[in-house]
């Protein structure tokens, strides 16, 4: 016998009506919400676990056992590693939108700037500062950016693996904005900026080195959500928007430089994302079913270690404050905002406020 | 006013250059002086070396640029379906892009991942920012391939297989071959994996034809969205291929490294041409209407880009490093596409599976006999019956063809190392690891298991080398299981709960198609476990046949279903 076949001419939804001739969801995964949302069609279950459909488990270990994704990667536990999304719900598209609209802005401030020769109007006090410590600081984006380009092999699932990627990616740019700006404006200014400074005084200044070494000591561990949560929760508030925030932005137009407040902001509109991403993570290992106490003891370790390196980094930063020559901010009013926003932060975690903040 | 004078040039200011911002910007990278990074994924490999950053690109005209690339694939998808693409399209085709593009996604994500694997390796800071352009990239490939898997499923006749694609993907018995392009990239030694077997090899060598001949072939069956989406893939893919090249000239004068880098070189050699040629072949040949006579065959293309542009041209120049290269398996793995049919059987293989698979196969019918026995002379004699067979098993109602005594298909080991099945029947080979039997597909892929992923090779002690783990044979996992408790089991299902989400046809019709009825009583076995109960005696005289194949019986049932 054979099959009547009935020819059907169109390839199209809808041509014709079957068992399954409607199934248009991806149905693997419980979405969130009510609706899956594209960002989660893109990302759940993409990196598999044997947990849920992963029939063969992993098929390569390393030397000593480890599988190709292994939840001993960090500390923290989880009854469900699956649970979570990324609050900004990125996948390529939005990533690139975003990051290319942030090049465009960046570049388009920089040309307007020097075309109408902002940067020569520059008080000189600021050109210095500039040249030595935006430069410094550079690198401590660069750091972070590579600390979460790290970060992201090691977590159990695709969506906390791309929210780090995201965040490694936007600080890898910051890093190179900064590096690029500076050069760009060394042009236009009399005397140039020394392309050279700004590293020697990341890896000699005195008010440079807690700073370094906090993120050394991020660079370093070997725990991703440790690294993830102490940038995010503990470095960037405590030092990353102090400077930015705390000193560039209030400090730049009151000697002339309307356009690195510009160049910088984009970091704090990277961060406002990125902090998202990080707190719902945290969030969630804190509600934890069965592992939210010793989630709790983890983190609280992890803060109050970073903490007490951040303090002190930032503590360090104060000399800063007196280099330009109008003070239009004080380093205890900025170092208070940052206290108070850190601490801000913990609260909407859940998490407690350590001895050196509280 | 000279005409060289453009408003642009007037307005344009002096920049820094393209050169000075990228020695600037890897400038940015310092050695820790407070605490020192972990080595976290160690490798067996020096690299003394600072590897040289080809490709002199910032971040700044990354993106731009990048976005610039999606805006054109989002716009042709847009276009595809104003311009109605699903009309015309070739169901045969789509079929087939449910395996692949369930298997190439996390590969994808894989290579991401595989950065932070080698940034940390090499000293110096020079190749960082292409690094990160290629972690942002492959975060790019397999969120746009999801993208358009979804795209598929919403605008195409038979969606079911893409509903269930990430979970097919962990489950199927046929995206199984695809587990090893994956996880290969991203465990064991750092070298081995994320820059030898990821970029040297897998990307500078598979990518075109995953990424170049895939596309011209969908464009010949009425599918213009994969094209668009995959050359703008693989034109990131020159930057990874960059990337991979630097990695090795900064490891490859220190001749302490040659020893394990002919391992590695072989090893991932091997295994892409198992497994990519498996399945990209297959695709090719099979998933194809276009019987132009013209066009070139998968095994010319191969020839193309894997015997001229990576062997000869990519390869052979590094053997005045000292470094000897494995000619004997391009030899090999050539003559196992031409002489030895590999592709031929591999499809053959996915088509008597169908029921463990979740996308529909078609038979070939007589225009497609024409042009295989035309590209591929003697293929008639060998595999014309096979398929006339299968046509006429793809009625509910017949026996399902894994399990058909009729037609004299034996079912095929699986390959311990690659996981494809051993098809080549001479070709496969027993080995013995810590006392346990394991079978292969080829003396190469013994090698890879038994010699290449230990904790020695050659007496030099090898301690970050991977190790094969995990239920490496799919039929180990249903071996005694009823045929249709196993479809249920792996949830290969359509919404009513009982019609099999895979065919073995493309009739769209409800009275068509197979459910869990037509399929049950018969037992699933894994050739593996028979194979490692057999008495030593029992073994040999069972590898002895196995080697020596087996033939299909003709098939006196005129053409299948189709009518002429
Ligand atoms: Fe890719
Ligand atoms: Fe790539
Ligand atoms: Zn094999």
């Amino acid at each position: 016998m054979e099959g009547t076949a009935t020819p059907i001419k169109s390839g199209a939804a809808g041509a014709a009506t079957f068992p399954g001739s409607d199934s248009r969801k991806f149905n693997y995964y419980d979405p969130k919400g009510r609706k899956s949302t594209h960002y989660e069609d893109m990302t759940l279950d993409v990196q598999p676990d044997p947990d849920r459909y992963l029939l063969q488990d992993w098929i390569i270990n390393f030397p000593d056992g480890t599988p190709t994704y292994s939840k001993d990667w960090t500390r923290c536990k989880s009854v469900d590693w699956h649970k979570y999304r990324a609050v900004d719900q990125e996948w390529e598209k939005t990533h690139y939108q975003r990051q290319s609209t942030i090049c465009g802005t960046v570049q388009s401030v920089i040309e307007n700037g020097r075309r109408s020769g902002a940067a020569a109007r520059f008080d000189k006090s600021w050109v210095k500062v500039l040249q030595d410590h935006l430069g410094a600081y550079k690198h401590a984006e660069f750091g972070l950016g590579t600390s979460l380009m790290q970060a992201q092999r090691y977590g159990f699932t695709q969506m906390i693996n791309n929210a780090i990627l995201t965040n490694s990616s936007y600080k890898l740019r910051f890093g190179q904005d900064l590096t690029l700006y500076l050069g760009e404006i060394g042009l236009d200014i009399e005397g140039g900026i020394d392309k050279d400074a700004g590293k020697k005084h990341w890896m000699e200044d005195p008010i440079w080195q807690g700073t370094r070494r906090a993120i050394e000591e991020i660079m370093a561990s070997s725990d991703y959500l440790e690294q993830y949560i102490a940038i995010n929760v503990v470095f960037e508030p405590l030092v990353g928007e102090l400077f930015r925030s705390g000193f560039v932005l209030q400090m730049a137009a009151a000697h002339n430089d309307f356009i690195t407040p510009s160049v910088v902001s984009a970091a704090e509109g990277d961060y406002e994302r990125n902090l998202a991403n990080c707190v719902e993570l945290v969030h969630n290992l804190l509600n934890d079913q069965d592992y939210s106490l010793h989630n709790k003891v983890i983190i609280g370790e992890w803060v109050e270690k970073h903490a007490k390196l951040a303090h002190a980094a930032a503590a360090q930063l104060q000399p800063i404050w007196s280099l330009p020559r109008v003070k239009v901010a004080s380093f205890p009013e900025s170092f208070d905002l940052a206290r108070n926003r850190f601490n801000n932060v913990l609260q909407q975690c859940g998490l407690p406020v350590p001895a050196v903040t509280a | 006013m000279s005409s060289g004078l453009t408003l642009n040039k007037i307005t344009a200011q002096k920049g820094i250059s393209i050169a000075e911002a990228t020695s600037r910007v890897a400038d940015l990278g310092w050695t820790p002086t407070y605490v020192q990074e972990a080595e976290t994924f160690p490798t067996d490999y020096k690299i003394s070396k600072v590897p040289r950053d080809p490709m002199k690109q910032v971040l700044r005209s990354y993106f731009p640029m990048q976005e610039e690339k999606d805006n054109r694939v989002y716009g042709a998808l847009d276009a595809a379906l104003r311009g109605d693409m699903f009309r015309n399209v070739e169901p045969r085709w789509v079929e087939w892009m449910k395996l692949f593009l369930a298997i190439i996604p996390f590969p994808e994500i894989s290579a991401a991942r595989a950065m932070a694997m080698v940034a940390r390796l090499a000293p110096g800071e020079e190749l960082r920012t292409g690094f990160t352009m290629q972690m942002v990239d492959e975060f790019r490939h397999s969120t746009i391939q999801m993208n358009l898997k979804k795209w598929y499923m919403e605008n195409y006749i038979d969606p079911a297989g893409f509903d269930i694609t990430e979970k097919a993907f962990g489950k199927c018995y046929a995206s199984t071959i695809g587990r090893q392009f994956g996880e290969g990239f991203i465990c064991g030694d750092a070298i081995t994996s994320a820059n030898v077997y990821l970029t040297v090899v897998a990307e500078t060598a598979f990518t075109n034809t995953l990424f170049v001949a895939m596309p011209s072939e969908a464009a010949r069956n009425g599918d213009y969205a994969l094209p668009t989406v995959f050359l703008s893939v693989q034109s990131d893919e020159s930057r990874h291929v960059g990337n991979g090249h630097s990695m090795l000239m900064a490891m490859i004068n220190d001749p302490s490294n040659h020893l394990l880098l002919e391992r590695d070189l072989k090893y991932a050699f091997w295994q892409n041409h198992t497994i990519v040629d498996a399945a990209i072949g297959t695709f090719i040949e099979y998933g194809t209407t276009n019987r132009d006579k013209n066009k070139e065959s998968y095994v010319e293309l191969w020839h193309r880009w894997i015997y001229e542009d990576y062997y000869r041209t990519y390869m052979l120049p590094i053997e005045k490093y000292g470094i000897k290269i494995h000619h004997d398996d391009v030899a090999a793995a050539w003559d196992r596409l031409v002489k030895k049919n590999y592709v031929h059987k591999i499809a053959q293989f996915f088509a008597v599976g169908w029921p463990v698979n979740f996308w529909r196969i078609e038979a070939q019918t007589e225009k497609d006999f024409e042009w295989f026995e035309h590209k591929y002379p003697g293929w008639y004699a060998e595999f014309g019956d096979f398929w006339k067979w299968y046509g006429r098993k793809s009625v509910p109602g017949e026996t399902n063809m894994l399990f058909d005594q009729e037609n004299g298909y034996v079912y095929p080991h699986r390959c311990w190392s690659c996981m494809c099945p051993c098809v080549i029947r001479e070709d496969f080979c027993v080995g013995e690891v810590d006392g346990k039997l394991y079978t292969y597909c080829s003396e190469q892929c013994k090698w890879t298991h038994t010699v290449a992923f230990q904790a020695e090779y050659e007496g030099r002690p090898t301690p970050a080398m991977g190790r094969f783990k995990g239920q490496r044979i799919w039929e180990d996992c249903y071996h005694g299981w009823d045929l249709a408790d196993a479809i249920k089991d792996l949830g290969f299902l359509r919404p009513d709960g009982k019609t099999i989400t895979a065919q073995p046809h493309l009739r769209f019709d409800q009275k068509d198609m197979w459910t869990l009825d037509h399929v049950k009583g018969h037992t699933i076995q894994s050739p593996l476990v028979l194979i490692r109960d057999m008495s030593p005696a029992d073994r040999d005289k069972h590898v002895a046949e196995y080697r020596a194949g087996f033939k299909i019986k003709p098939c006196n049932c005129g053409n299948g279903h189709h009518k002429h």
